[in-house]
C-alpha cells in the first residue's frame, strides 16, 4: 500500500517529498532544497513560538533532507526542544534528529543528556526506551558518563518491565563497547549473568549480546554464563517448534537466540564440569542430526535459520577442536554442502572447512574432498567462492597432494581476477617452497609464477628462489639451463630477467660446456633484453656482466666494448654510470686472482624465517596463515642450506627475533633490513641483507565502474511490494 | 578464541617447543586477549537499483565523510553483481551481506566471524516487520515514511544487535506507540488551513 502515511500524516513532510522526487534534476532538486530550508530557518526564528507539531514536522523535515545528503547546520536547538514534549510521536522525531545528527556542542550534549535522564526516570517504559534506544545509537563519552551507573541498576530491577529490560541490556553494551572503563559491571554480574535464565526469551537474546562481550574482557567473573548457555540451549534445541511459539521462525526454534548461546560458548573453552560437557556434545549432535533430517519446510528461510544454527555449531566444534567424532561429522556435512545447489552454502562450507583443515583430527578428512575443490575452483560462476576454494586448497595442502595442488592454482591463476593474484601468487611461492622435495619442482613452479602472473610476483617471492638456489647446490645447474630457456621466449617478462641475470651471472658456468648455451650467447641472450628493463633490472644485469667476465675470460673484451660505451658510462642514472665505470676498471685492471676473489660465488644465506609469510599475513591479516605453517617454514628453512655450517644458530636468531616482537600484525617480527644490492662481497664479510620488510601492497579493490548509477532518470516502479507470496525460494 | 588463537593451543600441545615459539604463542595470547571481539552489524543500508540510498544506519561512529564514502562505493560494488552470485562477499575487512527485494536492496555490514545465514534472516525479519506494519510493504512506503522505517528498526535492533526476535512483540511496541500518539492527536492545536492541505 503506497505513499500514505500512517499515523499522524504530517502532510506537508509528504508533499514536500513529492516535490522532490518530481525534480527533473540535480539543480531544480537543490533548488527545492534551499528554498524549504529558507523557510524553516524563517519559522525557527520567527517571532511566535512553534507549535509542537510544526516543529516536529520541521525537525523531519531538516532530517530528510540530510539524509539525502545534503549539510544541515541548523535544527538541533530544536530538535533538543522537541525532547522535553509530553507528546510521544515529537518526543521520537526529535530523538531520531539528535541520534543521525549528532552534535557535539556542549550545551546541547547537556540539554540532551537532561531530556534523556527525565525519561529514563520517567517509569513510563515508553519513553524509557526511547532514551535508551538514543543512548544506544549515539554511544557518546558523555552518555556513558552521564548514564552508565544508571543503566545496569534497570537492567536488573525487578520492576523493570520486559522490553525496558531489552533494550537496557543493549545500550550498556553499547556504552562499554565505546566507553569499557566507564561501564564497571562488578556488583551487578552475578544478576547479569542470571538472566541468561530470564522466561522472557527476548530478555535473554539482548542479554546474552550483552554477556558475551563481558565475558572475553573478564571471562573468570562471567564463566559461570557457560553452564546456563549450555542448558538454555538444550532446551532449545530438543523443543518442538510449537513451544516456543512466537520465537519459532519458519519452524525452527528461536535461531538468533541458539546462535547467540552457541558464540558465547566459543569464549571458553571445553566446559570442564562432564555433566555439563555431556549435555553440550548431545546438544551438538542433535544439531547435527537434524541437519540431515527431511527439511520441514521449503522456504528458504526455514533452511537459512536451521543452516545458520549448524554453521554456528560447527564453529564451536572447530573451536573446541577436541571431539574427533564431531570434527569429522562436522567435516562430513560440510562435504556435503559443497555440492548444494545454493550457491550460498558452498561459499559457507568452502570456508568453513578452511579453518577444519588445520585441525589434526579433520585435516584428512578434510582432504578426501579435493576433487570436488578442485571443480569448484574451475567451475564455479561467482569470484568469491572460487576464491574460497582456492583458500581451501591452500589450507588443505599438506606433502601428499601439494604437486596437485600447486599445479592446479597455477592454472587458475591464469584467468584469475587482478585482485586476488598478489595473494594467489605469495601462497603459490609458500606451498611449493613447503613442500618441494625436489627443489628443480620448485624452481619450476617459481618461474611459471613470473611467467603466468609476473607484475604480481613481489620482491619476495623471487629474493627467495634465488636464496634457495643459492643455498642448494644440487638444483643450481637446472636452475641455470631452465632459465635459459626461459630467457629465451620472445616476451619475457622483467622478473624473470631479473632472476635469470642473477642465476646466470652465479652459475652460467654450469651450463656454458653446452654449445648452445655458451658464455656468448648467454651474454648476447641477457644483453638483448638489457634496453626494455627498468632500472634497477639494469644494474643488476651489470652486475652480472662483470660477473661474466670473471666466469668466463673469453667474453671479457666483448663486454668490455659494452661497458665503455657512453649509454653506460654516461648514463643520466647514477647508480648505473658508477657500476659501468667501476666495473670496467675492475675489469681491467684487477688481476685474475683478485677478480675472483672479489667476484666469487654468493656463499649460502642464512637460515631464516619466510619473509613471503610475513607478507601474506600483512595482506590477509592475522587468521590467514596457521601458525602449524609458520612452523614447518621455519623448520624448513633449516633445510635449505646444504650444510648449514653457515647458518644462525636457530635458538639464537629466534631470541633475537623474539626480543622485538611488533605490536602490529606483523607475527614473524621480522626486522626491516638494507634493500638488495648485488655488490660483491668479498670473503669472509658479512652477507648484506637480502630480504627487506616489504611495504604494504597496493589495495586492489578492484570495483566495476560500468557507470552504473545511471543519470538521474525518473524512478522506475518502486510500487512493488517488497515481499511477495511464494517468494521463499532462493534467486 | 580466533582461529588462530586455537590453532596454536593446538599445536603448543603437541609440543613444539622452540624458543621462539613459545614466545610468539604467549605475545599471541596476551595480544588477543586485550581485543574484544566484536559480534555485530556495523551498518545497514537500503538502496534502490539506481543507488539512492533510502535508509541508513550506522552502527559504529563515524564522519559524515566516511560513511558518505563507503555508502559511494559499497553501492557501486554490490550493483555490480549479478543476479545469482551469492549473498556475501568481502568487502575492505569486512562481510557484506545483501539480499534484493523488488526495487530495494538491503545490504548489512558484519563483521568477519559473524554469521551470515542469521543476517540473511535478519534481513528478512526486518522485511516482514515493515510488510507487516504497512501492509504489503513497497519501497515508496519507505521514502515517504522513513522515520517510521527508523522506529520500527531500532525496536527490533539496538546496536547492531537483535534485541526481539518475535515479531508479535516487536510489531506490538510499535502499534503500542501509535495509539499514544492517537491520543495526542485529538489533543492538538487546531492547524492552519494552509498546514492542512501541506503548503507549509
Amino acid at each position: 500500500m503506497p505513499a500514505v502515511s500512517k499515523g499522524d500524516g504530517m502532510r506537508g513532510l509528504a508533499v514536500f517529498i513529492s516535490d522532490i522526487r518530481n525534480c527533473k534534476s540535480k539543480e531544480a532538486e537543490i533548488k527545492r532544497i534551499n528554498k524549504e530550508l529558507a523557510n524553516i530557518r524563517s519559522k525557527f526564528k520567527g517571532d511566535k513560538a512553534l507549535d509542537g507539531y510544526s516543529k516536529k514536522k520541521y525537525v523531519c523535515k531538516l532530517l530528510f533532507i540530510f539524509l539525502l545528503g545534503h549539510d544541515i547546520d541548523f535544527g538541533h536547538m530544536e530538535a533538543v526542544n522537541l525532547l522535553s514534549s509530553n507528546k510521544y510521536t515529537e518526543k521520537q522525531i526529535g530523538y531520531l534528529f539528535i541520534s543521525v545528527l549528532v552534535n557535539s556542542n556542549s550545551e546541547l550534549i547537556r540539554l540532551i543528556n537532561n531530556a534523556i535522564k527525565n525519561d529514563l526516570s520517567s517509569r513510563n517504559p515508553t519513553f524509557m526506551c526511547l532514551a535508551l534506544h538514543c543512548i544506544a545509537n549515539v554511544g557518546s563519552r558523555e552518555m556513558a558518563e552521564a548514564f552508565a551507573s544508571e543503566i545496569p541498576r534497570i537492567l536488573v530491577a525487578g520492576d523493570t518491565m520486559d522490553s525496558v529490560k531489552q533494550s537496557a541490556a543493549l545500550c550498556l553494551l553499547r556504552l562499554y563497547k565505546t566507553s569499557p572503563d566507564l561501564v564497571l559491571m562488578g556488583e551487578w554480574t552475578s544478576r547479569v549473568v542470571h538472566l541468561l535464565n530470564d522466561q522472557h526469551m527476548g530478555v535473554v537474546t539482548a542479554a546474552i549480546s550483552l554477556i558475551t562481550c563481558l565475558s572475553q574482557k573478564n571471562p573468570d567473573e562471567f564463566k559461570t554464563c557457560v553452564s546456563l548457555a549450555v542448558s538454555r540451549l538444550s532446551r532449545i534445541v530438543s523443543s518442538a517448534s510449537t513451544d516456543l511459539q512466537d520465537y519459532t521462525y519458519y519452524f525452527v526454534p528461536a535461531p538468533w537466540l541458539s546462535c547467540k548461546l552457541l558464540r558465547l560458548l566459543q569464549c571458553y573453552p571445553p566446559p570442564e564440569d562432564g555433566a555439563v560437557k555431556g549435555r553440550l556434545v548431545e546438544c551438538l549432535e542433535t544439531i547435527l542430526n537434524k541437519a540431515q533430517e527431511p527439511p520441514k519446510s521449503k522456504k528458504v528461510q526455514h533452511s537459512n535459520a536451521k543452516n545458520a544454527i549448524l554453521f554456528e555449531a560447527i564453529s564451536l566444534i572447530i573451536h573446541y577442536d577436541s571431539e574427533p567424532n564431531l570434527l569429522v561429522r562436522a567435516c562430513n556435512q560440510l562435504g556435503q554442502f559443497l555440492q548444494h545447489r545454493e550457491t550460498n552454502l558452498r561459499y559457507l562450507a568452502l570456508e568453513s572447512m578452511c579453518t577444519l583443515a588445520s585441525s589434526e583430527f579433520s585435516h584428512e578428512a578434510v582432504k578426501t574432498h579435493i576433487e570436488t575443490v578442485i571443480n569448484a575452483l574451475k567451475t564455479e560462476r561467482d569470484v568469491s567462492v572460487r576464491q574460497r576454494a582456492a583458500d581451501l586448497l591452500y589450507a588443505m595442502c599438506d606433502r601428499s597432494n601439494s604437486k596437485q595442488i600447486v599445479a592446479e592454482m597455477l592454472s587458475y591463476l591464469e584467468t584469475a581476477d587482478y585482485s586476488i593474484r598478489e595473494e594467489m601468487v605469495l601462497k603459490v611461492a609458500i606451498l611449493a617452497e613447503k613442500y618441494a622435495v625436489d627443489y628443480s619442482w620448485y624452481v619450476d613452479t617459481i618461474l611459471n609464477l613470473i611467467r603466468i602472473a609476473g607484475d604480481y610476483v613481489s620482491e619476495e617471492v623471487w629474493y627467495r628462489v634465488i636464496q634457495i638456489v643459492i643455498n642448494r647446490d644440487d638444483v643450481q645447474g637446472y636452475a641455470a639451463k631452465t632459465v635459459f630457456e626461459a630467457l629465451q621466449a620472445p616476451a619475457c617478462h622483467e622478473n624473470m630477467v631479473k632472476v635469470g641475470g642473477y642465476i646466470l651471472g652465479e652459475f652460467g658456468n654450469l651450463i656454458a660446456g653446452d654449445p648452445r648455451s655458451n658464455p656468448l650467447v648467454q651474454f648476447n641472450l641477457l644483453h638483448s633484453k638489457f634496453h626494455l628493463c627498468s632500472v634497477p633490472t639494469r644494474a643488476l644485469l651489470l652486475s652480472a656482466y662483470i660477473k661474466f667476465i670473471n666466469l668466463f675470460p673469453e667474453t671479457k673484451a666483448t663486454i668490455q666494448e659494452v661497458l665503455r660505451c657512453d649509454s653506460q658510462i654516461r648514463n643520466s642514472d647514477v647508480e648505473l654510470q658508477q657500476r659501468a665505470v667501476e666495473y670496467l676498471k675492475l675489469s681491467s685492471i684487477a688481476s685474475t686472482d683478485v677478480l675472483a676473489t672479489v667476484l666469487e660465488e654468493m656463499p649460502p644465506f642464512p637460515e631464516r624465517e619466510s619473509s613471503i609469510l610475513a607478507k601474506l599475513k600483512k595482506k590477509k591479516g592475522p587468521g590467514a596463515v596457521s601458525v602449524a605453517e609458520l612452523e614447518d617454514g621455519k623448520r624448513e628453512s633449516g633445510e635449505l642450506n646444504g650444510g648449514g655450517e653457515r647458518g644462525q644458530d636457530a635458538a639464537a636468531m629466534a631470541a633475537s627475533n623474539a626480543s622485538t616482537p611488533s605490536p602490529s600484525a606483523d607475527l614473524l617480527g621480522i626486522r626491516s633490513s638494507v634493500p638488495v644490492s648485488t655488490t660483491p662481497a668479498s670473503a669472509g664479510s658479512l652477507l648484506v641483507d637480502v630480504f627487506s620488510e616489504a611495504g604494504p601492497a597496493a589495495p586492489s579493490g578492484a570495483v566495476n565502474d560500468d557507470g552504473f548509477l545511471r543519470d538521474l532518470e525518473q524512478p522506475t516502479e518502486t510500487s512493488d511490494p517488497l515481499l511477495v507470496e511464494g517468494s521463499g525460494d532462493s534467486e | 578464541m580466533t582461529a588462530i588463537t586455537s590453532l596454536l593451543v593446538a599445536n603448543h600441545k603437541r609440543g613444539f617447543g622452540s624458543l621462539w615459539y613459545m614466545v610468539e604463542v604467549r605475545w599471541l595470547i596476551s595480544s588477543h586477549g586485550n581485543t574484544v571481539q566484536l559480534f555485530m552489524m556495523q551498518f545497514m543500508l537500503l538502496f534502490s537499483r539506481q543507488g539512492k540510498l533510502r535508509l541508513q544506519k550506522w552502527y559504529l561512529p563515524l564522519s559524515d565523510k566516511e560513511k558518505k564514502k563507503i555508502t559511494r562505493e559499497l553501492v557501486q560494488t554490490i550493483l555490480a553483481r549479478k543476479p545469482k552470485m551469492c549473498s556475501f562477499l568481502e568487502w575492505r575487512d569486512l562481510k557484506i551481506v545483501y539480499k534484493r527485494y523488488a526495487s530495494l536492496y538491503f545490504c548489512c555490514a558484519i563483521e568477519n566471524q559473524d554469521n551470515e545465514l542469521i543476517t540473511l534472516e535478519i534481513i528478512h525479519r526486518y522485511v516482514e516487520l515493515l510488510d507487516k506494519y504497512f501492509g504489503s510493504v513497497c519501497e515508496l512506503d519507505i521514502i515517504f515514511n522513513f522515520e517510521k522505517a527508523y522506529f520500527i528498526l531500532d525496536e527490533f535492533l539496538l546496536g547492531g544487535e537483535a534485541q526481539e526476535t518475535s515479531k508479535k512483540n516487536v510489531l506490538k511496541a510499535i502499534e503500542q506507540a501509535d495509539l499514544l500518539q492517537e491520543d495526542a492527536k485529538d489533543a492538538e492545536t487546531p492547524r492552519s488551513v494552509l498546514e492542512e492541505i501541506g503548503l507549509t
